[in-house]
Parts: structure tokens; sequence; C-alpha cells
């Protein structure tokens, strides 16, 4: 009994030290987690202060009824964006994003956090208002069968609402990401007044072409005003659902001119897909028979055959931007450069801007820059290499053998693309 | 037996009952008619209790100062030594841009010259796409790029260690690039599974001295060592590979092959190695803290900074200035050279003091 009892008060007192030591250890590393814990975020999160943009956006954007006005242009600390800053007071461009309520959480929101401050006033375009976000009510259905009721409509709000606060107009959708300050290098070669629009251009269906509606495309207020007009006149009607094809067919009967957006080595601005799509050419394969012998993804024809000179540095938009690479875009756009990198690709002012402006680097540096250049003979590009070879290979493709007779009638319509791709003009 | 003292305690009975068995032995006096019995009995109760409890109590609180005593020695000896290496290295920055500014034309010649990088890449025949994007992409823009393997395979153009282990690949790999170093005093250890920008490598290391050690990345703890993470790639100067090379000949600081059951992982152990020589692990990072060295790709951090930070996710997620991104497939890779060489806003100018030109030989940049 006694040793029972020495037992049990053993046993208690082991216990005891057991219960002890594990509480205050849990105690110590509940405090010391926290400590190490606050340290390791103060290391990683520090202080990326908030710019005023974001704090005060009082001071860089206004709403205004359903507009979204930018006032100041988006600047990074430490750059030297008096060119960008001149050209978004020259070439003012109203951006509307077509949209729709089920899409304005999921896709139209981070239109608004990325590319479209960069505009100079945006609309975001949808068959009903919502003024807290803002969108402009259309009073049309959705779908994509009134995917060209909405483009009418939104065309008409903008130029009667905003015509005097904008010389061009730029349509994209929710999944489109644009680089606006791009899309103004290539607007300040012309002016408001010229009736021209600019895009992704296709070549069949319409004599000029039209121009892919996922990529977007540009109408000058010239522009704007035929397309107003021919409604009013009953010149333009809606003749169909399709709604690029349909915008292409009323423009040319305007007599709006269907504009070339490609850069000066002649590589693509505006791309109908997501740039992994045009730099590696990679589709899976049952996604590329199926919609190679549609005819309507007419473009993977020519993606399979560019590589990386498919698009230009100066790239205005591309289309199926899900949020995740919106953000991604945005970030390789605007953020993440290589230091002291000097592009191969330099790009020729436009004439609209002052000689006044191009201060920049001293005289001599840029000179003695120039000689390293020389020195070390930094090929630039001229024209697409690959085009050249494939021009002497022939476009004869066999498209869908034994198809039935409406395929084959699309695998022509391919044929005649192909051809077109290598033969731009 | 009746214990009537105004208490009626059913508690009592019950625990009666259970010490009926005269636990107390000789103290166990039961005098049955007195009240006073109750409370003995009581007393007794609850000095077993008392005992019982008290043992237990004197155990936890002694278990409590054991595992305070422990904390604070533990704590004690990380804490000098992990605030002396707070204080000495841990975080590297590059050079402000005032600094920049001003210096000289000539110094800025000689910074250009001395802040060439030579990267050692290690490969294995599993790698064979990763090796080809490497080689076709980033590589290219090392000023001497060299690939070693494990074993040599059709296609792959590499070194060949002919070694399987890979803590001894790397060493191998590390006294060849020293004996072959030439006049480059920078050396950068990667996978071909990371992707590297070398202009921003050169732009962090622009003002340290390659005479010095330096061990750089993105740096981890495990117990009392710090040491550089291998996925988001390991930054070396011409000291620091020295004092690797000469403690790679003491056998029982730095083995070639560790004895032990498990194996140490290849960063770990180069850790171990370099701390001897007294070289620490230092975390790259930019002017604002933010890390340089990532091993993670760019749409994870991206999708985490939405996750945590949606209402800034950019300016959140990752630095300007980025040196390394990991786990991309080829063709995110693609994208992300068209994103860092050549995609880029109209007007917007740096002017940055050093010009970095683009290699002879490749297309996508």
């Amino acid at each position: 009994i006694v040793t029972m009892k020495a037992g049990n008060s053993r046993c208690a007192f082991s216990l005891g030290f057991l219960v002890g030591s594990c509480t205050l250890y849990i105690f110590l590393r509940q405090v010391w987690f926290e400590k190490s814990f606050g340290w390791k975020r103060d290391g990683k999160s520090n202080p990326a202060p908030l710019g005023p943009e974001q704090n005060t956006p009082n001071l860089t954007w206004r709403v205004e009824g359903s507009a979204v006005i930018n006032l100041k242009h988006p600047h990074q600390p430490g750059e030297d964006g008096h060119i960008a800053d001149e050209l978004f007071k020259k070439v003012r461009i109203l951006c509307w994003v077509m949209t729709g309520p089920s899409n304005l959480q999921s896709k139209a929101r981070h239109v608004k956090a990325t590319w479209s401050r960069h505009c100079n006033v945006v609309l975001f375009m949808s068959s009903e208002e919502d003024r807290s976000f803002p969108t402009v009510g259309l009073g049309t259905g959705e779908g994509r069968d009134q995917l060209y009721w909405k483009t009418i409509r939104a065309f008409h709000y903008a130029l009667k609402n905003h015509g005097d606060e904008a010389d061009w107009f730029l349509k994209t959708d929710d999944d489109t990401f644009v680089v606006v300050d791009n899309l103004r290098w290539i607007l300040s070669n012309y002016t408001a007044e010229q009736p021209i629009y600019f895009g992704k251009r296709f070549k069949p269906y319409a004599k000029q072409g039209y121009m892919s509606g996922g990529a977007g495309y540009v109408l000058s207020k010239e522009a704007l005003r035929r397309f107003v007009e021919g409604f009013s006149t009953k010149v333009c009607t809606h003749t169909s659902s399709v709604e690029d094809l349909a915008m292409g067919q009323c423009l040319e009967k305007m007599g709006v001119v269907a504009g070339d957006s490609r850069d000066t080595l002649h590589r693509e601005t505006f791309h109908p897909f997501i740039p992994e799509h045009h730099l590696t050419g990679k589709f899976s394969k049952t996604f590329w028979y199926w919609n190679y012998c549609f005819g309507l993804f007419i473009s993977y024809i020519c993606l399979f055959l560019q590589g990386p000179q498919c698009c230009s540095d100066l790239a205005v938009s591309f289309h199926y931007v899900d949020p995740v690479l919106m953000y991604t875009l945005e970030y390789y756009t605007y953020r993440l450069r290589p230091y002291g990198y000097r592009h191969r690709y330099q790009p020729p002012v436009p004439a609209v801007l002052s000689l006044a402006s191009h201060t920049g680097k001293p005289t001599t540096e840029a000179q003695r820059l120039e000689e390293r250049v020389k020195e070390k003979s930094v090929p630039t590009y001229t024209m697409n290499p690959r085009a050249e070879k494939v021009k002497t290979t022939g476009t004869s493709h066999k498209c869908c053998p034994g198809e039935k007779r409406n395929r084959q009638k699309h695998c022509m319509i391919v044929n005649m693309i192909v051809s077109s791709c290598v033969n731009p003009e | 037996m009746r214990w009537r003292a105004g208490e009626t305690d059913s508690r009592t009975d019950t625990t009666f009952l259970l010490f009926s068995g005269c636990v107390y032995g000789n103290e166990c006096d039961v005098v049955a008619s007195k009240c006073e019995h109750s409370s003995v009995l009581l007393k007794g109760l609850q000095s077993s209790m008392m005992s019982e409890g008290s043992s237990f109590m004197k155990g936890m609180i002694l278990g409590g100062i054991f595992c305070l005593v422990m904390a604070f020695f533990e704590t004690f000896n990380s804490g000098t030594h992990s605030e002396g290496r707070e204080h000495l290295h841990h975080h590297l920055k590059p050079v402000s841009k005032d600094e920049l500014q001003k210096l000289s034309e000539s110094q800025m010649s000689d910074w250009t010259l001395q802040v060439r990088v030579y990267c050692l890449i290690m490969v294995t025949p599993k790698l064979l796409v990763h090796w080809a994007t490497a080689n076709d992409t980033w590589s290219k823009h090392c000023d001497k790029s060299v690939f070693y393997t494990s074993e040599s395979s059709k296609a792959l153009e590499a070194i060949d260690l002919q070694e399987q282990d890979e803590w001894a690949r790397l060493r191998k790999a590390i006294k060849h690039a020293y004996e072959n170093a030439g006049d480059l005093r920078w050396f950068f250890v990667a996978r071909p599974t990371t992707y590297a920008i070398i202009e921003n490598l050169k732009y962090l290391v622009l003002d340290k001295d390659p005479s010095q050690p330096f061990y750089i990345g993105h740096t981890e703890k495990s117990g009392e060592l710090d040491y550089v993470e291998y996925d988001s790639g390991i930054v070396l100067s011409y000291e620091a590979m020295r004092r690797l090379i000469e403690i790679f000949k003491d056998e029982d600081r730095c083995p070639e092959r560790g004895h032990a059951l498990w194996k140490t992982p290849e960063e770990k152990q180069l850790a171990t190695c370099l701390k001897y020589t007294g070289v620490f692990a230092e975390n790259g990072e930019d002017a604002q803290g933010k890390g340089l060295f990532n091993k993670k790709s760019v749409s994870s951090l991206i999708s985490d900074s939405m996750g945590q930070n949606p209402a800034d996710v950019v300016e959140a997620c990752c630095s300007d200035m980025a040196i390394t991104f990991g786990g991309m497939s080829p063709s995110q890779i693609q994208v992300l050279m068209y994103g860092v060489y050549r995609l880029r806003p109209y007007g917007h100018d740096f002017h940055d003091s050093l010009t970095f030109l683009p290699p002879n030989d490749s297309d996508n940049d």
C-alpha cells in the first residue's frame, strides 16, 4: 500500500511534468512563431508603400456617370514617362469594354484594375446598368447573337455622350489585354479626321477584310461618325450577328479604310490569342483539327508558320486572357524589365511629338552607345525570315480529305487564308 | 455509518467508499460514531488528494521550468548568432540610383567589365527539354554558360561529369568552373528548370567586390543553418569559390560522400562547407525589400497575390528587378522571354546607367 501510494505520486509527478512542459512549449512556440513570422513578413512585404495613384484615386481618376475618366497617366517610380504623357494628351482614346452582368466580378473587374487605367475614358458596356461598377446599360439581351446589337448601341452611346472627349474609339472584350501606350504610338501617325480603323485584319468575306472582334479594333472619330450615319441612313443594318464581320461590311460601305496596324518590321500588333499561342504556335491536336476545318479560327494557320517574330515588341492587344494572365501581362509590360538592356527593336519616333521633347540622354552618351552598337553589330530584323521560307515551298494543303462538301468549302477558304498569311499584301 | 454533521455530501460518501480500502493504512482510523471522523476522513481524503495533486502540481511546475530553461538556452545560442549575422550580412540590395549617378565614366566601364557571369547549369538526361529551353533562352545572356550533366545522353550537349550523386556532381562542376573561369568573377549555379534574368543579376552585384566572399540567393533557415535555396539559383563570387575549393580538400568538415543514413540536400551541404570558411548566406532583395530570387513561377506568384492582395495585385507580387523564377514550362519561358526582353509600352524610358547589349545568336529577345 505504501508502494502504491509512492507509485501513484510518482506517476502523478511525471504526468504533471509532461503536461507542464508540453503546455509551456506550445505556448512558447505560439509566441515565437508570432515574433519570427512577424519579422519574416516584414522582410518580405517590406513596405511597398502604395503610391499616390492607389491611395487617393481622386487624384488620378474620377467617375462621371457611367464613365471612368483617367486624369493622369500611371507612372512607375524612377521612370521618365514624358513621351508617354505627351501622347496621352495628343492621342485621346476612349476604351469601351464589352461585358455583361455575370462577368463583372470575374473578368471586367481585372480589366478595370489593369490596362484600362491607361485610356483617357473607359466605358464598361453591359446589357444592364450598374452605377456602382460603373457600367452602361445598353438595353439588349446577353449572348453571342446579341453581340452586334451591343456593338451598335455601344458605339452610338460613345459618340453621343463622349464624342468630344476622345479622338479614337477602341472596342475590346473583357478578356482582352491592351497596351494602350503602344496603340497611341500607332495612331499618332494618323489624325482623327481620317476615316480609318485598325485591328487584326482578316482577309476573306469582305473585299478589304475585317478586324477580329476579340483582338479589339479602334475607329477614328470620322469613322465612328460614318458608322452612326450609316445606321441613320439605313445604309448599314443589323446584317448578321457575327459582330466583327458585320462591322467590317458596314464600314466598307461607308468608305472607311481598313488600316495596317503592323509595326515597321511588318509584325502584327493586334493578336487574336494569348501570347503563348502566338509565340509557340502550339495547340492541342484535336482543337487544331476541328478548327482547321472550321475556317473560323483562320489565324491558327498563320501562327503555325511564324515563330517568335509573330508579335511586335510594341504589341497592342491579346485575346482570351484570363485574370491571372491579365495581371501577369501587366507585370511583364509595365514592371518587370532587364536592367540596362538595349532592345533590338528601336521604334521610330512619331512625327507628332515635338522635337523639344527628345532631350532624354545627352548626345555624347547616345553617340558612344551607337558606336558600341555598331562595333558589336547588333543584328536588327528586316523581314520575317520564315515568311520567305514558306513562300518557296508552296501553300497547297490537302485539307480534310474525304470530308463532306460544306467542309471542303471551308478548306478552300483556309487555303486562301494561308496564302494571304504568307503574302500579307 | 452516518456522517451527519450538517453535511450529507454524497460525494464524501462515495469517496469514503473509495478510500474505504484504507489507503492510508494505519492513519485510517475509522471511528464511526464521531462526526469528527468525517472531517478526519475528509482531511485524509484531502490530504491524499493533496499529495497526489501536489506531486502533480510539482511535476507541472518543474516541467514548465525545464521547458523554459531549454528554450532560453536555445535562443541564447542562436540569438547571438542570428543577430550578429543579421547585422552584418543577411540582406543584400543592389546599388542605389543616386550612387550610380555619382560615378565617373571610367568607373562605369570598369564595373561593366568586372560584372561578368559564368553560369553553371546542372542538368540530367531527364531534363532534356529544360536543357534545350535554357540553352535557347536565358543562358545566352551569361558571359559564359556551361552545362554539366550526370551522364552523357544523345542530343544533350553538356560536360559529362559521370557522377550520379548530386553533391559530388556539384563539387566537380564548381572545381571545373573555377579552373576555367578565365577573367570572369561571378558564378551563377542553377538547374535548367530555373529561369534567370542575368542583367538583373549583374545589377544586384554591380557594386560588390568579387574578391570578397559572397553567397547570395533566396535564403532559408534549417535549424541554425542559413542556406541559399537551390531552386531559385545560387550566386557565388570568385573569392567564395576559391574558399570552397580549399575546403573541399577537408574530408572531415566537407566530405564528398556523407555517411549518414539520410541524404542532406546539396544546398545545405554547400552552406555548411561555406560556413566553415566564414562565408554566410545573404538574401538578395531590391530597394523595397522584395525578394529577387523566386522558386515559383510568375503565374503562381500572381495567383498568390490575387488571393492575398486583391486590391493591388502586381505591386504586392514581385520585384521589378526580379532575377529568377522556377517551375516554368518551356512555353511559359518563351512567353517570359518575350515579356522581359521585348514587350514594353512605348514612351517609358529608364535611363539606366549601364547598358547591356543583346546576345548575338538568338531571335527571341
